[in-house]
């Protein structure tokens, strides 16, 4: 049973170890140098946001709040501006959960509340297996095997059949923002699967018990004991691998097409802001131009710290509740 | 929902249940369908050239990885070295010296570094070390794959170290030695096999990282030429070779592939099995 906090498992410990009145000179360098250690972990985040916000500088001063609302990328002319990109990531993000929601709650389900517990362990482990796998590989699988997939049948057949909306129209060209989203949901699905299903863990066993003396079906015990239960957790899961689809690089690099433009076909190539940066930076030469492409990175670095703390404070506030009723 | 009939409710849950099983399926098809093609396609085109030869110039066929494959152990040694001294000292401040409110302010700080995309450690690396000293280089890829993997070992080793019952702290307090002597003597090894788990898992990450080698690494066509040069890595040279016209190239590819999915599932896969053993 793991525990957010050491007061509640060793009120021991907290007595005999870290506030006894006792402590030798050594102890305490010992002690001061760990903590000199564990700061160097705080000095890295702010030392990040300080160099980023610095170098982005000269694009903020020339752009001013118009780099988020501008479309044009023109390096020549020096002109920047990051909506394409940030549309991007937000739509194929968005297809990779729309994707990804339902198969990972239903595998998690599967896990916690279905399987039989010979099946627990392996199908747990295929799943954790496939988000050890390094995104270039996933990328690279994308990139031969999916994309193709995606032009036809996919997108052939949405376009044929829902064509009359904006966002199938257009040549099936392969790469672009769905084949990127379904790479996306790929990557998405363990952590939420993973995070979701210790979620239903963490929901007692007298609540189904009692939905099911009241004669209610399996499903309806999951729909209306054990899902609301864990509802905050869950939100929790969802949106850790939206912060995760938000910052994926390789993967999407390899199959979105990389062009700046804002269509609103689903079919048509793209960039998102982790695939703009890959693509460029390393070329890229004078202030403003760099400077542009860090105010991205910027850009992506809040996006995703509003993200991961909104889902840490979720998952946490569900984690306390169950230690507080134990 | 109650009043609805018997046999209407009785399907409705076993068409819900299916597909949740469904669902299940779906994920461990994904995983059979990606590394059954990545390891059929790897086997095809894996042969000794590609392991013992540098990469060819364009239009040359054959050559292989060797370089890159030094070049990947290497980075990762170098992260590692930078790492674990912060990530464990940081983890042993987390599980025995911090007060807890200064204990939960650390592991949320280190919770949020490890969602930040690597791309943008990779930004940062480039900005505090390239940049300064004006070459691409080993150690600024390794500086940026040790911030990725400091957090990892950071809480796995406070969570190891955690899971060390407090009658081994007190026994240990109780032979009269200082508790520094205790944490690096008793405690520490006590935890050593879930804190190796971690850093295993924490290497295995950074192995097939490639986002923040992009522009810290760089690749390079002359091999392993030291710490300030620029140097390859396997996983960046099958994004280039994935992504270039030439079928040769993309051979080799997915030979690298193979290769990187056979390194980081077999660490996973015998870091799982270890500690499992331990649990037991």
């Amino acid at each position: 049973m793991k525990c957010n906090d050491a007061n509640t498992i060793s009120p021991g410990r907290m007595r005999s170890w870290r506030f006894s009145g006792y402590s030798r000179y050594s102890d305490r360098i010992f002690s001061n140098l760990t903590l000199v250690f564990a700061l160097v972990i705080v000095g890295i985040l702010l030392g990040l946001v300080v160099v980023l916000t610095i170098d982005a500088m000269p694009a903020i001063r020339r752009f001013g709040l118009a780099f988020l609302s501008s479309s044009t990328w023109d390096p020549v002319r020096e002109a920047f501006g990051a909506l394409p990109a940030i549309y991007g990531t937000l739509l194929s993000s968005a297809i990779g959960l729309i994707i990804a929601v339902p198969i990972s709650l239903g595998a998690a389900i599967f896990l916690v509340e279905l399987a039989p517990s010979w099946l627990k362990g392996p199908a747990s482990l295929v799943i954790e297996m496939l988000a050890a796998i390094p995104s270039v590989i996933i990328g690279l699988w994308g990139l031969f095997v999916l994309v193709p997939f995606v032009r036809s049948p996919i997108e052939s057949w949405l376009g044929s059949k829902l064509g009359f909306l904006p966002l199938f129209q257009g040549p099936p060209f392969g790469v672009g923002f769905l084949a990127a989203g379904i790479i996306l949901a790929i990557m998405v699905i363990p952590i939420i699967t993973a995070v979701s299903r210790d979620a239903m863990r963490a929901v007692p066993n007298e609540q189904r018990e009692a939905m099911f003396a009241l004669g209610a079906t399996r499903w309806e015990t999951i729909r209306q004991a054990v899902l609301p239960y864990c509802r905050s957790g869950l939100v929790g899961a969802i949106i850790l691998g939206l912060g995760r689809a938000l910052g994926e690089t390789m993967a999407v690099t390899m199959v979105i097409g990389n062009s700046y433009a804002l269509t609103a076909s689903l079919f048509s190539p793209g960039a998102t802001i982790a695939s703009k940066i890959a693509s460029e930076f390393s070329e890229a030469s004078g202030g403003v131009f760099i400077g542009s492409l860090v105010e991205l990175a910027l850009i992506l670095f809040a996006v995703t710290l509003l993200v991961n703390v909104a889902a840490r404070l979720l998952v946490w506030r569900m984690t306390s509740v169950k230690a507080a009723k134990e | 929902m109650l009043e609805r009939g018997y046999l209407q409710r009785k399907w409705f849950n076993r068409i819900m249940l299916g597909l949740c099983g469904g669902a299940a399926g779906l994920g461990m098809l994904i995983l059979a369908l990606i590394l059954g093609y990545t390891l059929s396609h790897g086997i095809a085109a894996l042969n000794i050239d590609f392991l013992t030869q540098a990469a060819k110039p364009v239009g040359e066929v054959g050559g292989g990885m060797r370089n890159e494959i030094i070049g990947t152990f290497i980075l990762v040694v170098l992260g590692s070295i930078i790492a674990l001294p912060v990530g464990l000292m940081a983890g042993i401040f987390l599980a025995e010296f911090a007060s807890p409110r200064g204990a939960a302010a650390v592991r949320f700080i280190a919770d949020i570094l490890a969602g930040v995309p690597s791309i943008v450690v990779g930004v940062f690396a480039y900005a505090i070390v390239v940049r300064p000293m004006h070459s691409y280089s080993a150690l600024s890829a390794g500086v940026a794959l040790a911030i990725i993997m400091i957090p990892i070992v950071a809480r796995t080793a406070e969570e190891s170290l955690r899971l060390v019952p407090n009658s081994m702290r007190e026994a240990a307090l109780a032979l009269g030695i200082t508790r520094w002597r205790a944490v690096v003597g008793v405690i520490v090894p006590g935890a050593l096999t879930g804190i190796i788990t971690g850093v295993m898992l924490a290497v295995a990450r950074i192995a097939g990282e490639t986002a923040p080698l992009i522009f810290t690494a760089l690749g390079s066509q002359f091999g392993v030429q030291g710490f300030l040069k620029p140097i390859g890595a396997l996983p960046l040279q099958i994004f280039r070779y994935a992504m270039s016209p030439y079928p040769d190239w993309q051979q080799q590819a997915w030979a690298g592939a193979f290769l990187l999915v056979l390194l980081v599932l077999g660490i996973s896969i015998v870091v799982r099995w270890i500690s499992n053993r331990g649990r037991m």
